[in-house]
């Protein structure tokens, strides 16, 4: 395998690795302040068909990027009534959120464009391109380093750059601010932040519309970044795989893009090698597919280190008995 | 209330009749959806062809999951619908079980092989198509190397695959195909982002062709192969149209002829086994505007040669179902 391989494998694993980590993050965000949320799946599904909609109706994929957003906060907002408001089963209110999605879109899509569940085809402004960083053309011919800088970091959508900081920038709203400390303590002891006089329902809100926002940007880039236009249940599990990350990360930002990353590579060496041959042994694709459920099993029963989920999670605030 | 009481029952009396008054076809749709630009989108627009010719209806539903297709069956069947026509291999076993409950309801089944006695099997002499598009694919490519993208993998999938090699080796005996499946479950038929980087991979490889043969997933093999500058074969249904200039052809399996003779036979529908390949015009591949300037003489040339000869019997494209072996890497 030379640099080149290694370079095209790592590179498409930063591709398939973004819409999981922003999934990832946003789950983590809402998770850590209380609100399981099995949904990505569906907010990103509807973002998706929202951003390639109204990129395709608008010819702006700026717009589609807002209106991904706003319907994936939409969804979170229906979450966060279920769940928060009305106190019902976060995990049932996630499972109808993803079924909700999947129907809806196609429902719209064949609506308003008549093509079977599908947007038409994104041109020009419609899509996002991959940009070129500065000096990337100059310093491609230095040994080594100019290919890495040329082929892996520089030429991807800027939701890839977007999503890449989101990371640094989640650890320091959580780890580093007073609004982060409140969030995760609504979802340690929720009752401690109610006698402090901080409103619980107000942070897990918020919580909530992070873990939308996320969702949006991660269905938009599937639909206007990586490809060009809406397919329907084009999401195909991602929302789930980037749940098995957050848990595989135990609830944490930096190791969320450590999980997302290695999930990423798996699958970009599962579509690059169908089978892998170890010294004699040939590993099956299938293998390599089914490989973060696997890793997240094994997380869960504790081989590898507990995972422990904050402690609130999944239970619904009642002020007073 | 009287009144509404009446409206009630002569609308309620309306629908009954509408249900029962002809045997109305039925056309049941795969997994990939009705509008998939592909092997189900063609077997609608023959269904619409025989309802625009005659003026009469049809029934139809697109599935939604596995545990739907018994339920849509019988429930067309107990409807009085006739003749039902599903698409796809992964009606097989169901239609096995539900077929023999309803003797006077006339079944038939494209792309699989179902024994009963109500039953028109249709299949498609796919590695006969698939070869003549991999001698075109092998002529274009200047690389010399071309690949396949799949859908699923099951057997059906891998005959394409095997037709299509056969066909590259034919022009090329050096060329190298690069052959992916996008997974093992039906997801696979509906995952562009794979698709994508399958194709990404390809050409990081030398592919400067790429046959898709994989549902929904093949949209994104097409975008990212017009994006990347190369050509891409589209599969079942045209699709030229989608990236023009783009696309060398398209495999062509006629489903929506079967459908349509299926429909225009109605209850008389002739049972048993129905292969349709190159020698009757169910397997060919596209030319159109689209793709005129992409096509040369030499090739349309060979391949004409090329599909003389196996409707002659000359030529035998190895068919992978046959032995689950292809003789060609």
């Amino acid at each position: 395998m030379d640099l080149m391989t290694i370079l095209q494998v790592l590179d498409s694993t930063v591709r398939l690795a973004t819409p999981l980590l922003l999934a990832c993050l946003a789950g983590l965000f809402s998770e850590r302040a209380g609100i399981f949320d099995i949904g990505l799946e569906g907010k990103m599904l509807a973002a998706a068909f929202f951003s390639a909609a109204v990129a395709s109706l608008t010819g702006s994929v700026w717009m589609g990027l807002l209106a991904g957003m706003a319907a994936s906060l939409v969804l979170s907002g229906i979450h966060g009534l279920a769940s928060i408001t009305f106190r019902g089963n976060q995990l049932i209110s996630g499972v109808a959120i993803n079924f909700l999605a999947a129907g809806m879109t196609v429902l719209v899509a064949q609506d308003w464009f008549s093509q079977g569940g599908r947007t038409p085809s994104l041109m020009g402004g419609g899509r996002f391109e991959g940009i070129t960083l500065p000096l990337a053309e100059t310093l491609r011919d230095v040994p080594v380093l100019g290919p890495i800088y040329y082929e892996l970091i520089s030429g991807h959508s800027i939701l890839v750059y977007v999503a890449f900081l989101t990371v640094p920038l989640s650890w320091w709203i959580l780890f580093r601010t007073r609004f982060g400390l409140r969030l995760r303590a609504v979802g340690e002891n929720p009752a401690a932040v109610d006698t402090a006089g901080v409103s619980v329902i107000g942070l897990r809100f918020a919580a909530v519309a992070i873990c939308g926002v996320l969702c949006g940007i991660a269905g938009a880039y599937l639909a206007t970044g990586l490809q060009a236009g809406f397919v329907k249940d084009m999401t195909a599990g991602r929302g789930y795989i980037a749940l098995a990350a957050l848990i595989f990360a135990k609830w944490r930002p930096w190791y969320a893009l450590y999980s997302c990353l290695l999930f990423g590579l798996l699958q970009a060496v599962a579509l690059r090698y169908q089978n892998i041959e170890l010294g004699g042994l040939v590993i099956p694709v299938q293998f390599m597919d089914a490989l973060p459920y696997i890793l997240t099993v094994v997380i869960l029963a504790g081989f590898v280190g507990k995972a422990i989920p904050p402690r609130a999670g999944g239970e619904p605030y009642v002020k007073e008995r | 209330m009287t009144l509404m009481q009446k409206f009630l029952a002569s609308a309620a009396a309306a629908t009954l009749c509408a249900g029962a008054a002809v045997a109305e076809p039925a056309l049941i749709f795969d997994l990939g959806g009705k509008f998939d630009k592909s092997f189900n989108e063609a077997a609608f627009a023959g269904a619409k062809r025989w309802a625009d010719e005659t003026g009469e209806t049809f029934r139809e539903i697109e599935l939604q999951s596995e545990a739907q297709r018994e339920q849509a069956l019988r429930r067309f069947a107990e409807n009085g619908n006739n003749p039902i026509v599903m698409t796809g291999f992964a009606f097989g076993n169901v239609l096995g079980e539900v077929a023999p409950d309803y003797p006077d309801t006339k079944f038939a089944i494209i792309d699989m092989v179902v024994d009963a006695p109500n039953v028109r099997s249709v299949v498609f002499n796919e590695h006969e198509g698939s070869y003549l598009v991999g001698m075109m694919a092998a002529m274009a490519s200047e690389s010399g190397t071309v690949g396949f993208i799949g859908g699923m993998d099951i057997p059906l999938i891998r005959k394409f695959a095997c037709g299509y090699v056969q066909g590259v080796k034919a022009v090329n005996p050096d060329a190298t195909v690069i052959q992916n499946m996008t997974g093992t479950t039906p997801a696979a038929w509906n995952d562009p982002v794979k698709g994508s980087e399958l194709t990404k991979s390809q050409i990081s490889q030398g592919a400067d062709v790429v046959y898709a043969a994989a549902g929904g997933t093949g949209v994104g093999v097409l975008q990212t192969a017009a994006d990347e500058g190369i050509l891409s074969v589209g599969v079942d249904s045209n699709q030229n149209y989608l990236h023009p200039g783009k696309v060398l052809t398209s495999m062509l399996k006629r489903v929506d002829n079967a459908v349509y003779d299926a429909m225009t036979a109605g209850t008389d529908l002739e049972t048993g086994i129905n292969v349709m390949g190159v020698a009757n015009g169910g397997i060919g591949y596209a030319m159109d505007d689209y793709n005129a300037e992409l096509i040369s003489e030499e090739m349309k040339a060979a391949a004409d040669e090329a599909a003389a000869k196996i409707s002659s019997g000359e030529l035998t494209v190895h068919d992978y179902m046959s032995d689950n072996a292809c003789p060609v890497e």
